[in-house]
């Protein structure tokens, strides 16, 4: 008995002797352990290409502001873990699962509304079964309205303008040209090309009542091969104007299909530029195509932009900064880590609400607290080759800014009623 | 009304005769392995890049010739090289195999070309409008594919049937031991069929990049659609793929084409349902929104009612 309870207790004191030894050794280190953030989006398949342009751009902005200066949190490296989830939800489910069996706890995460939505629930449930290893999402790119409003939550930040707010915008310079009587809409039969398609037949019935909707179009994601047949349709529509949410592929076959009909009326798209649509479309697509976005495009803004923007061109020749929103959303991210001194997500999260920060273009951003809504300028431009410094796709052919909207103009109404959690 | 069905006609013999050029090369090779080639779209979209690196330098008809002899070229390597000694295993590993290289050739190609989509443009020669109608432009281009496409299926009908080649192919087909005793070469057949039938895919490959786009994604797109074409038409049926190359393509295009939906539908049987119904988004669906699944409801009829497609002739 006695032996057996000395036994336990050298086995005890060699535990912690061990354990001690450890801790110390690894708190040596820890000054130097990286901060560690996840890229959850398509690196492969269908719409590779806008995942890993967006990977590069998070990947250089990380380099460039922070790493070659000494890291952040006294002297932290960040590393950025890039896992493709192809754009379909279940991937990232199993992606989500692999961050945070790696202990990732901030992730990055753009393409796709429904992925979006996906992460979005599978991180509240994550949360809230596992308090103290919360994870928290960085949302750059997915504009579903519902994701800060009656999805909102709290561990979910969005760095782009939502589709309403994107289409406010637009509607007010449909609205401004009395010659488009008529407006055909299409879009990619899911969340975000229904908001598209809804919310505008609503706003333009406020705005410009006279307007008539002469088409309302879902075709399948990512599955038309060809165009033609719906171009077809707009033909004969007689419409003055289309509206488009599409993407990728599906952005360029439309385009391409529109203009080979001999069609020549604007089209007002959220995401017709780079990544080898500006090239496609070239010189039959100049002030036809038109682009609401929350970057200036041409020309830029500041002298400090330009010099980010060519220097990022001349380590990646192929890619253009398509996503400058990348950018500012890393940027904030990185000020409320240094105003917490955590990379706790609960403590980041605290930091951000209501930042306010000015960014690389001198525009004045604004992380509205209620929401976790990103609150910026946006602008509305065209797709040509006149006055462009710095192109997309090396073609030649760029974004001229046409149309521009300060911040507390663009903000809407949300309806979130955030549950915040208790610590 | 009328201009809308005389497009949407037109569209879908241009979709239609497309499909057909792939279609065509992998129910050759299905008669002739007894197997789908899962990799067959992906020779496409192998065409459409070695044509699009091809037109860079020399031309878009530069690329037309050569970039299709590559592709065959390649697709009889991988015959003679890799199918071949598969074959040796069985059905199930050459069906395994031609899976595996359609994912090696999308990784490949995104490898060496990127991922985003490519500027590969149509020939300033067939740049105008052929014709116009109802104020709609019918480009030449599209007149172009309408005319490379048929004129492959009469070539490739004429040598089948009427050339002493074809003979040689369908007997080998049949009755590859008897062929081989007479003194032909039956393996080197089989390779010739493979190298065409993949090159008759890079030629779509070819014509169509420039009107559906050049991008990794490609071959994903109209893969399944091929498939669906090749058993509604009957395996290794070159009639039957035919027909079903041309019904698929027509019924997308009049089905984007038409308004009709379940509202319509709802009508005529006077039914209605409030906006807060749960099935709300089935009692609101339209045909065109549908369209471009529709050939797959199609295979799932054609598979519970005729098996062997509409001119199958196995019955096994």
């Amino acid at each position: 008995m006695k032996r057996l309870h000395r036994s336990i207790t050298f086995r005890i004191t060699l535990r912690s002797l061990l354990a001690s030894l450890v801790l110390s050794f690894f708190g040596s280190i820890s000054a130097q352990e990286p901060v560690r953030i996840a890229f959850i989006d398509p690196l492969s398949g269908t719409f590779a290409s806008i995942g890993t342009s967006g990977l590069k751009q998070l990947q250089y902005a990380a380099d460039e502001l922070f790493n070659s200066k000494g890291g952040i949190l006294g002297g932290r490296m960040i590393e950025i873990v890039p896992l493709d989830n192809k754009q379909s939800p279940t991937d990232t489910q199993i992606q989500f699962r692999r961050a945070v069996s790696e202990g990732l706890r901030i992730i990055f995460q753009g393409n796709s509304s429904a992925v979006a939505n996906t992460l979005n629930s599978t991180i509240s449930r994550h949360n809230r079964r596992n308090p103290g290893q919360e994870i928290l999402q960085i949302n750059y790119s997915a504009v579903d309205p519902i994701l800060t409003n009656e999805q909102c939550s709290f561990w979910h930040f969005r760095f782009d303008a939502h589709a309403v707010m994107k289409l406010n915008v637009l509607t007010d310079y449909i609205a401004m040209n009395p010659e488009i009587k008529k407006i055909y809409i299409i879009g990619q039969d899911y969340s975000f090309g229904q908001v598209v398609s809804d919310t505008s037949i609503e706003l333009l019935r406020e705005k410009r009542p006279d307007i008539e909707i002469v088409g309302n179009e879902f075709h399948p994601i990512g599955q038309v091969k060809d165009f033609t047949p719906y171009v077809t349709k707009i033909v004969s529509s007689d419409a003055d104007a289309v509206i488009t949410g599409n993407f990728g592929a599906d952005m360029v076959s439309l385009a391409r299909s529109i203009i080979d009909s001999g069609l020549d009326i604007p089209i007002y798209t959220f995401y017709a530029a780079y990544d080898g649509i500006t090239a496609t479309l070239g010189a039959d697509g100049v002030d036809k195509i038109y682009l609401v976005h929350n970057d200036a495009g041409n020309p830029l803004p500041s002298e400090e932009r330009l010099a980010y923007t060519r220097n990022f061109k001349r380590l990646n020749p192929n890619n253009d900064m398509t996503q400058f929103r990348i950018t500012n959303a890393l940027q904030m991210l990185v000020q409320a880590m240094e105003a917490s001194q955590s990379t706790d997500p609960y403590d980041i999260a605290l930091a951000l609400e209501d930042m306010r920060f000015t960014n690389m273009s001198g525009e004045e951003l604004w992380m509205r607290g209620e929401d976790h809504q990103i609150i910026q300028p946006l602008h509305i431009s065209v797709h040509t080759d006149q006055n462009i410094v710095v192109d997309a796709d090396n073609s030649g052919f760029g974004l001229y800014r046409d149309f521009s909207v300060p911040g507390d103009e663009t903000v809407v109404d949300h309806s979130c009623r955030m549950r915040r959690p208790r610590r | 009304m009328l201009e809308v069905f005389v497009f949407s006609t037109l569209n879908g013999l241009v979709t239609g005769l497309l499909l057909f050029m792939l279609a065509s090369g992998l129910t050759l090779i299905f008669s002739m392995m007894g197997v789908l080639n899962f990799a067959h779209a992906s020779f496409y979209m192998l065409g459409a890049y070695f044509a699009y690196s091809i037109s860079l330098k020399l031309g878009f008809w530069a690329g037309l010739l050569v970039a299709p002899i590559l592709v065959g070229t390649f697709g009889a390597l991988v015959e003679r090289y890799a199918l071949r000694r598969v074959h040796a295993h069985g059905h199930v590993a050459e069906l395994v195999f031609t899976f595996g290289l359609a994912f090696l050739i999308e990784e490949a190609v995104q490898f060496f070309w990127g991922a985003d989509t490519k500027n590969y443009q149509s020939p300033d020669l067939l740049d105008f409008p052929l014709f116009t109608l109802f104020g709609q432009e019918f480009s030449a281009y599209r007149g172009f594919m309408i005319t490379i496409s048929v004129g492959i299926f009469l070539a490739l009908y004429y040598v089948l049937t009427r050339s002493r080649i074809g003979i040689i192919i369908q007997a080998a087909i049949t009755h590859p031991h008897t062929v081989a005793s007479l003194g032909h070469n039956v393996p080197l057949i089989f390779m010739a069929v493979f190298g065409v039938g993949t090159g008759l895919a890079g030629v779509a490959g070819v014509i169509a990049g420039p009107v559906l786009t050049t991008f990794p994604g490609m071959a994903v797109v109209l893969g399944s659609i091929v498939f669906v074409i090749v058993v509604i038409g009957g395996l290794g049926s070159l009639g039957g793929a035919f027909v079903a190359s041309l019904m698929i393509g027509l019924l997308q295009s009049y089905a984007i084409a038409s308004n009709l939906g379940m509202p319509d539908l709802l009508n005529w049987l006077g039914l209605e349902f409030s906006r807060d119904h749960p099935l709300n988004d089935l009692w609101t669906l339209t045909l065109p929104q549908i369209a471009p699944v529709l050939p797959f409801l199609l295979l799932v009829l054609v598979l519970i009612f005729r098996p062997t497609g509409l001119a199958g002739k196995r019955e096994e």
